[in-house]
């Protein structure tokens, strides 16, 4: 079978996959026969798998090492809480208010991801890692000084470096609200999100990462990961692709913490620390370096998973780990694969047409 | 299906005099002319006053014993080290402080010595990154899948099965380069420096790892590959067969200066040459 129409394939089946799972998902919800603890956790992990998906493209098909991916996501979460909130009387509409939240934390995302990505992509492998997880605290930290609150004359915005001023500082008036507070992050947050946008996220998601990555800035994109040195000597602009593979990582985590942070009424930045950044990062190893839907499906399994295990108490985190472990030895064991390559058809023939 | 390639039917330009530019490119402004040339790893000089001249439709050799420098001046060509002293002008532009990639869009393509192809990309996708800024749509239109994808990525493939039938490799087109042979892996390197679009082509040891039969076809490639598209073809290369048989100007560069230049034959009765091969006899 051609390689062209295998590929095709398998995007395909991603795409339908999704679309069964949500409908599935979604009847089971709707005629309540999910539990309570999981109904809870549909929206964190469609935000998840965006995250998964979109950390993908930095590091498995640009094929550079980014650990501050949280950061961006951070980003995205208190932008799209400020928007929702401020706009709660001019816009009635949740759903609507959940578009633009997302479509701003998104924004402001790339922005920062723009804003990062110039000087920390002059740097690789090792090097750049360790910057990215830098920047990753540095951006929970500027936000941890935020103070932002929003009243009829439009938003006030104080940044506490200092830590002497506090929410009276923001001269609200009476009928004014306070969005972030500081170290305390976002409170009283009115909760939109729904497992709905969070399918619809995903699915733009696949749209812009799968359709990048089979066009030309796709191929020059994954031209550097194999060989920087004969992408530069055809022509390709490294630090172009670079950013633009860096900036539309960051938009997708931004979209997904703006989902994200519109899901729970309190919401600190501290949540999006070098763990969350970490917790992503396996998600995208365990599925399979560049593996669109390996990605998904992993940070499906290990979002729920912790919330299984529930049951043995304490236990639960060495299970955890051993089935990480598990999985791992499995996943990279010639004979597994060959085992999984029999049972999965298209792998096979397209194999056979390889050799 | 795709078009088979047909070579140009224009008559073979004649042969070169003893010019080092051959006659019929004497009129026209040289593809590459480089002066004074030099560059210096710290305290080490490792080529030193270069000067060369190309002819827009010649072929032209570098050869000298191992360490010479031959590698170290294609990287200084394609700006993967920016030389020392000197300058490097390509279609009387001067490429000072150019990028690879800009260098790139001048006209200047390579193969490398040690094979660098995107390994994980199918072969045709090689060919089409080295058509990269021949095909002008952006990303938006990529994610978007617009109007502007479907018609350049559909004259891209036609395009790129097209270049890779020089070498008969159409049927390739959809398996990873990574996996090829080694002697397609080198051909499949001269396609996607085709696909470049270049004025000059630099060929870092196309018949390393070949045999003579192979050899043989690439020297009748090279040939074929000036004539269709009527560029400067400049090779490195240890086999003295291909260098002699389809050069029409040599340099022989030892310790990084150059200290020979001129025709094949010129080239095989200079005393100098043969001494910095072969050694000096000892004198009694």
């Amino acid at each position: 079978m051609k390689r062209q129409t295998k590929t095709k394939i398998i995007d395909f089946a991603t795409y339908i996959g999704i679309v069964i799972v949500f409908i599935i998902m979604n009847t089971l919800k709707s005629n309540g026969m999910l539990t309570r603890s999981m109904t809870g956790q549909l929206v964190p992990i469609c935000c998840y798998i965006v995250m998964a998906v979109s950390l993908n493209l930095t590091v498995g098909i640009l094929g550079e090492l980014s650990l501050g991916h949280a950061g961006f996501m951070s980003v995205g979460a208190f932008t799209g809480v400020v928007t929702a909130m401020s706009l709660q009387a001019a816009i009635p509409s949740e759903g609507v208010r959940l578009a633009l939240a997302i479509v701003m934390g998104a924004i402001f995302a790339a922005v920062a991801g723009t804003l990062v990505g110039i000087p920390v992509l002059r740097l690789h492998g090792d090097y750049l890692a360790i910057v990215t997880l830098a920047f990753g605290e540095i951006i929970k930290e500027l936000i941890n000084c935020l103070i932002i609150g929003h009243d009829e004359n439009g938003l006030h915005i104080i940044f506490n470096a200092t830590g002497s001023r506090s929410v009276a500082d923001l001269g609200l008036t009476e009928t004014g609200r306070v969005l972030i507070k500081g170290a305390q992050g976002a409170t009283g947050t009115q909760t939109i999100a729904n497992f709905t946008a969070g399918f619809i996220l995903i699915m733009i998601t696949l749209v812009v990462v799968l359709n990048l990555v089979r066009s030309r800035s796709g191929r020059a994109i994954m031209a550097l990961r194999d060989n920087r040195i004969a992408a530069e000597s055809v022509g390709i602009n490294v630090t172009k692709y670079k950013l633009m593979a860096f900036v539309t990582s960051a938009a997708l985590a931004g979209g997904a913490g703006a989902l994200y942070g519109l899901n729970f009424s309190n919401l600190v930045s501290s949540k999006f620390d070098f763990n969350t950044s970490i917790l992503v990062l396996v998600f995208v190893v365990l599925g399979g370096l560049g593996n669109i839907w390996g990605s998904i499906i992993a940070a499906a399994v290990l979002t729920i998973l912790p919330e299984a295990l529930r049951g043995f108490a304490d236990y639960r985190m060495l299970i955890y780990a051993i089935v990480l472990i598990i999985v791992m030895l499995t996943t990279n064991d010639p004979q597994m694969k060959a085992l999984i390559s029999k049972l999965i058809p298209i792998r096979k023939k397209g194999e056979a047409g390889n050799g | 299906m795709a078009k088979v390639y047909s070579k140009n039917e224009s008559p073979l330009v004649p042969l070169p005099t003893n010019a080092f530019i051959p006659q019929r490119d004497l009129d026209k402004t040289p593809v590459l002319e480089a002066s004074h040339l030099g560059i210096d790893f710290g305290g080490l000089t490792a080529v030193d006053d270069f000067n060369l001249t190309i002819g827009r439709t010649e072929i032209a050799g570098l050869i000298g014993p191992n360490g010479a420098g031959k590698t170290t001046i294609f990287n200084l060509l394609t700006k993967v080290y920016q030389p020392t002293r000197g300058s490097i002008m390509i279609d009387g532009i001067d490429t000072h402080n150019m990028s690879t990639a800009q260098v790139n869009k001048l006209g200047v393509a390579r193969t490398f010595q040690n094979i660098r192809l995107f390994g994980n990309l199918s072969v045709e996708d090689n060919v089409k990154l080295g058509m990269h800024n021949q095909i002008s749509y952006g990303m938006f239109s990529g994610i978007l899948r617009l109007p502007a994808y479907w018609k350049q990525e559909k004259i891209a493939h036609e395009r790129a099965l097209e270049l890779l039938s020089i070498f008969d490799m159409q049927d390739m087109a959809d398996k990873k380069a990574g996996s090829l042979p080694y002697g397609a892996q080198r051909r499949l390197e001269i396609v996607r420096a085709l696909g470049t679009n270049p004025s000059l082509l630099l060929l870092d040891e196309p018949a390393a790892g070949m045999n003579p039969s192979e050899t043989a076809e690439l020297m009748d490639n090279i040939i074929k590959i000036r004539d269709t598209f009527q560029i400067a073809i400049m090779l490195i290369e240890h086999d003295m067969n291909l260098v002699m048989g389809i050069c029409e100007g040599i340099c022989v560069l030892n310790f990084g200066k150059v200290i020979a230049k001129g025709t094949p034959a010129d080239i095989q009765a200079n005393p100098v040459v043969i001494e910095a091969y072969l050694g000096r006899k000892k004198e009694a």
